[in-house]
């Protein structure tokens, strides 16, 4: 039942995903007590991707087999992560940084909330202009 | 190990993480009834168990980046994680798209823990 070429879109944007998202962390490293910016802006500019292209794909382009597992699954699917986030926020609670756990908590659920809202309305109120 | 082979290997690794979350969520998927997105919360809990025994390995360097950040990274998600909540709130599935993030947060850190405390074993 598996794709081959289906799981090859998978892999090529996970590919892409991965190395955007290992190069900004190595770029933009921080300790305990500091606010974690590779990954939040990983996380939120990915959850406005996946916002837009799942949108665009089910609401308004033709069906198409492998754009939504490049583009979703693969790209947007590695651009992002939670296991990451929980470490750095298991560490600021280890240091004591209650104000930072809370605040990175609810920063990175209010932005990648109105990330995938904007991103999605950003689409249907293109589609009820055409 | 030369630059270039080891941002081949963080795309390699982050592909092949990607291809295991699809698989995870789709056999999860298929077993779990109901509209909370259990494929997403299995993938991301199991992940975070495994980035929490290879932190609590104290791995650093390339070790770290090529087993936490590319394949870990790459196997949980927040985009989707988020997106699925967005969808719940759309529906009216208020309490669903709730649990669905305090779950994960509190799991998730639970999760971290108790990979770093299977380390430490």
């Amino acid at each position: 039942m598996l794709d081959r070429r289906e799981l090859g879109a998978i892999f090529a944007g996970g590919f892409v995903g991965a190395v955007a998202r290992a190069a900004l962390a190595k770029a933009l490293t921080h300790g305990p007590a500091e606010w974690p910016w590779a990954t939040f802006t990983v996380n939120v500019l990915g959850a406005f991707l996946l916002g837009y292209f799942a949108t665009r794909l089910q609401e308004r382009l033709p069906l198409s087999s492998y754009r939504r597992p490049f583009l979703g699954t693969g790209i947007c699917g590695a651009l992002t992560t939670f296991s990451t986030m929980q470490v750095e926020l298991l560490k600021m609670i280890d240091g004591g940084h209650w104000g930072l756990v809370f605040g990175y908590a609810a920063a990175s659920m209010t932005a990648g909330f109105a990330a995938v809202f904007v991103a999605t309305n950003l689409v249907r109120r293109a589609k009820v202009a055409a | 190990m030369s630059d270039v082979l080891l941002w081949l290997g963080v795309g390699f690794l982050g592909g092949c993480g990607a291809i295991a979350r699809f698989l995870v969520d789709a056999i999860v998927s298929t077993r779990a009834a109901g509209r909370f997105p259990t494929g997403t919360f299995v993938v991301n809990l199991t992940g975070t168990v495994v980035l929490g025994v290879l932190t609590g390995l104290t791995l650093s360097g390339d070790a770290l980046l090529l087993a936490g950040t590319a394949v870990i990274g790459s196997y949980t998600t927040f985009s989707t994680w988020l997106f699925e909540t967005h969808r719940l709130a759309e529906d009216n599935e208020r309490l669903l798209a709730s649990a669905n993030i305090v779950l994960s947060l509190v799991l998730g850190v639970a999760a971290a823990a108790l990979g770093r405390a299977i380390a430490g074993i």
